[in-house]
Formats: C-alpha cells, structure tokens, sequence
C-alpha cells in the first residue's frame, strides 16, 4: 500500500533521521522524499510503500504520531490515492 | 508522483479550511419488511436496519483514519415509513411506535440521524400518509435522532394545498410538543417539493422507492475551502470567479468521490450517488455567507447576493459533475441560518431578511433552511410561506424545502440555540399580513404548463 507521510512542525537537528530509522525498522520502504519550509516552519513528505511492514496502518500511523509528539512535529500516516484523487484526472 | 505542494494544499484544506466528507448515509430500503401484524412489522424494521449497518459506522472510521479526511457524519435513510406501515398502522400512535424502533435502531447502530419517517404526498394523500403526518409532532419530541420529511408537490403533479396546510399547523404542533427542548422537532422535519430520491443530507434523507435494496450515497462539504480558494482571486474578473469555484468543487467532490467509493467496496453495497453541496457549519469560516463576502457583497443578503448565489451554485455543480459520474441528491449551495455564522451574523445586522432569503431559494439547491421565527406565527401563516417556497420548485423544475421553526415563547431580536452541527438562530419577523382564506381553500394548485413534455 503506498502512503504518504508529512512531518509539520519547527526545525531541528534528527528530524529525518528518527523518522526514517523508525520506517527502516517496520520495513517500510521510502519512494520519493521532499522538504521545505513554508512560513519557518519544516514540512516533509515521504511517498512509502508499507507493504511489507509487520505492522498494520493503524499501529504505524499512532507510533507515527506518537515519534511526532517526541521530536516536536505533527506527522501524519495517510493512504496516497486522497491526493491522486484531488491533484490528477 | 505527487508533489509536495499538493499534498500540503489536501492537508491544510482538512486542518484549516475545514474541508470534510458531511455524510456517508446507507440508504435501506424497508419494502421487505410490510405486514400487516404491528409487532411484526417493528421487529423486521429493526432487523434489517441493524443488519445492514451493522458495519457501516466502524467503516467510516476506518476510512477517516486511513485517508486523514474527517467524515463527520454516519447516517441511514429508509424507505417512506407512510409506505411501510400502511398496512398496520390504524392510528397516529402505531406510527409512533414505528418512530421509536427507528431511534432504538439509529441508536445501536451509533448513527447520529435517521431519516425517512417521511410520506410522499405530492398529488394526492393516502389515509396511511395521513395518518403517518398527524403522528409527526409526538414522534419527533419522543425521539432523539429520527428526521421526518413530506413532499408537497411537484413540477409534474403541482401542489397538495391540503397537505400544505396541514403542514403549517403540523409544525407548529412538532414546535408546541418539544417547547421545552427549544422547539427541536422542527428542525427535524421538513417539507420539499421535487424531493429526490436519493438525498443523503438531513433532515430530508429518505431511500427512494426508486433505489435498490441498499445504496450507499455521500454528501461533500467544503464552504471553508472556497472561501479560501476565492480570497486569491480578489478583484479579478467573473471568468476568474467562475473558473476557480470550478476548479475547487471539482478537488472537494473527487474526495468525496473516493470516499464513497471505498465505502461501497468495504460494505458490499453498491454506489448511488455523491451530493456535490457546499454545506456549511457553525464552525467560524465554514461559511457560504463568508462566501458572498470574499465575492465583494459587504454581507449575505446584499443587493446582488441572489446573483452570486446563482453563480456559485452553477459553478459548483459544474466543477462537481466533472468529477464524479453519479451525482444527484440536492447538489449545490446550502443556505441555512442557524448553521452558518455568517448568515446569522448577516440577519442580526439587518442585512439579510425572510424575503431575501426565499428570493435566493430560486437559486439555490435547496430552500428556507432553518430559519426560526416567532412563536406566535399562525398555521396559515407557516403554510403561506411554506406554498411561496414550494411554488417556486414547482415552476422552476428543482427541489426546494422548507424547514422553519416557530419558537414557542419566543419574538423577534430572541434566539434559539439548537446545539452541535444544528447552531443557534435568531428570531426572524415573518410578514403577517393574513393568508388565511387563501391557504384554506383546499385542493391542489395544478401543475405549470411547461410540466407536459410527453
């Protein structure tokens, strides 16, 4: 299943190092990954592939969230085809 | 592969312009449920609802977390209950009865509304609608989540005046019964003409007779979003306008459209149709009124409001149609009082009035939606303003509704807080100058000329 991930939040060192050693543990496999910041504030967004992970949506969503609320930041585990829904025909 | 700005502009629509999918409603239909045995007939219905959807809720859920877009609200609609209980019910009170095995049901299914204790009486009324009407105001005060709705009239069969007026003092009795709960049955029931069969918005949602056994309909939202859409465009032109109203009802409708695409998939039931409405709330900027404002109209209910309405509700449907195959419903801009701020900020300054807001109906995609008025309104008075609205669906081939409450104890300058997605609303002055003879004379207004297209 590919997702995508957003990391939102304000910059600081090992930000895409936690996130990424999280995904490389639960054998989530990264497909594309992009950064910016928008009114100072760190957005990231990892296209993922969980297909082989052991660990279903739900757990790696919260685990997620939970990483989020450690380093600062709001990340949110989200099916991809929201996006491909509204941005492509 | 998709961009991050894209996927920045889905999740700030969701997290700051308030963009949701309103509601998933399963529509069931009861036909399969008739006898003539009342017990009987309560327990089928209260079988096959709780067996239908007895998933329907955690698969919203499911849905919600795995795509990150809220959907606010899980409903069910059945088949007119006046078609149901023809055969069993002799009196008001068995429709009651009927009433209360729908709210039990709702309520086990964790459902916020139910809709479709509703009679379809359009030309002529059966003594089974009847008798389902007059049980009306104790059902909705000794229920909590049921919705009634009754269809007056249409383009092609013209008005039941006799249903019109005992509409009027139908409402008022609902008002009377739950006076104490700020009047709570109306904003429950409402009354259309050219009701459509497959609504999934309340209080008006009811599974056609039309549809099969079960269907599967969502309705999208996203007021705040155009809003937001729109406040880029400040100045341009009505090209510009047009085209972007477009462009943004296309995005929110394709979401819905992939909710209720998954819905059906996991639920086993098949797709009916995506309601492509902007649908407000009382949530601050989740407003068609705030709507008009970032369109250059000082407030809702200025001159050239009824012109941006129109343009809107085109535009809407236009960008919509785009993106799903099916839609149907009530499809459009939503214009009630209580649950959007703007509006009701708008009639507290002045600036929007009763009048104004039945010229809008002619419009919009549906009708005078929660609008509270004076307590001591009269049944005639109440059946006058619900003929007004009904007569402009009629000759203009749409679906309008009237859902008004009279607020027992209450005068104009007062307000009524419903609470939750319903809001509050003030008391709006309601022209009373007597209908009386007119609303009394009984029988049908016949249907418009250009109704015969055989």
């Amino acid at each position: 299943m590919k997702t995508v991930i957003t990391v939102v939040g304000k910059d600081s060192v090992g930000i895409i190092a936690k996130v990424c050693t999280y995904l490389a543990n639960n054998k989530v496999n990264i497909l594309n990954i992009s950064q910016t910041i928008v009114d100072g504030f760190f957005n990231m967004m990892m296209i993922a592939d969980i297909e082989n992970s052991p660990k279903e949506f739900d757990g790696l969503a919260s685990e997620l969230e939970q990483i989020g609320d450690e380093i600062h930041c709001v990340i949110k585990l989200q099916r991809e085809e929201i996006f491909d829904a509204m941005h492509r025909i | 592969m998709i961009q991050i700005s894209e996927v920045l502009e889905t999740n700030n629509m969701i997290e700051k312009e308030n963009l949701d999918v309103r509601t998933i409603t399963l529509g069931i239909s009861l036909l399969n449920c008739i006898t003539d045995d009342l017990d009987k007939l309560c327990d089928n219905i209260y079988n096959r609802i709780t067996a239908t959807a007895k998933d329907l809720v955690k698969t919203g859920e499911e849905i919600e977390r795995e795509y990150g877009i809220p959907i606010v609200n899980k409903r069910i609609s059945v088949t007119p209950i006046a078609l149901i209980g023809g055969a069993a019910c002799k009196n008001p009170e068995d429709y009651v009865r009927i009433a209360k095995v729908l709210d039990k049901a709702a309520h086990e299914m964790g459902v916020n509304f139910i809709g479709g204790f509703s009679a379809l009486v359009s030309k002529g009324m059966t003594k089974s609608d009847e008798l389902l009407i007059k049980s009306i105001p104790e059902a909705l005060s000794v229920t909590e989540r049921v919705c009634s709705s009754v269809n007056l009239g249409s383009t092609k069969t013209g008005l039941n005046m006799d249903a019109v007026r005992l509409m009027g003092s139908i409402i008022k009795e609902a008002a009377e019964k739950t006076k104490e709960n700020d009047c709570i049955g109306c904003a429950k029931l409402v009354v259309f003409c050219n009701a459509p069969d497959d609504n999934p918005f309340m209080a008006g949602a009811f599974h056609g007779v039309t549809e099969a056994d079960e269907i599967i309909n969502v309705g999208v939202s996203g007021p705040g979003v155009m809003r937001k859409a729109l406040e880029s465009v400040r100045g341009t032109d009505f090209g510009v306008l047009a085209d972007t109203i477009k462009k943004t009802a296309f995005k929110i409708t394709r979401v819905g459209q992939l909710v209720a695409y998954e819905a059906s998939k996991r639920l086993n039931i098949p797709f009916g149709i995506i309601d492509l409405s902007l649908a407000p709330t009382p949530a601050i900027g989740d407003s068609i009124a705030d709507i008009f404002e970032e369109m250059g109209l000082e407030r809702a209910g200025a001159p050239g409001t009824t012109a941006a309405l129109a343009l809107l509700n085109d535009q809407v449907k236009k960008g919509g149609v785009m993106a799903s195959s099916y839609v149907g419903g009530l499809s459009g801009a939503f214009i009630p009082v209580s649950e959007d701020q703007g509006m009701i900020n708008a009639v507290n300054e002045g600036a929007l009035t009763l009048e104004k807001l039945e010229a809008m109906t002619c419009v919009c995609s549906v009708g005078l939606d929660m609008i509270a008025v004076p307590g001591d309104t009269s049944e005639a008075t109440l059946s006058g303003v619900i003929a007004d609205e009904m007569a402009i669906g009629m000759v203009n081939q749409k679906t309008t509704a009237v859902r008004i409450i009279p607020v027992i104890g209450k005068s104009v300058g007062e307000k009524v807080e419903f609470g939750g997605l319903l809001g509050y609303a003030p008391i709006m002055p309601v022209n009373t100058f007597s209908c009386d003879a007119f609303v009394n004379r009984g029988g049908r207004i016949p249907a418009p000329i250009h109704s015969f297209k055989n």
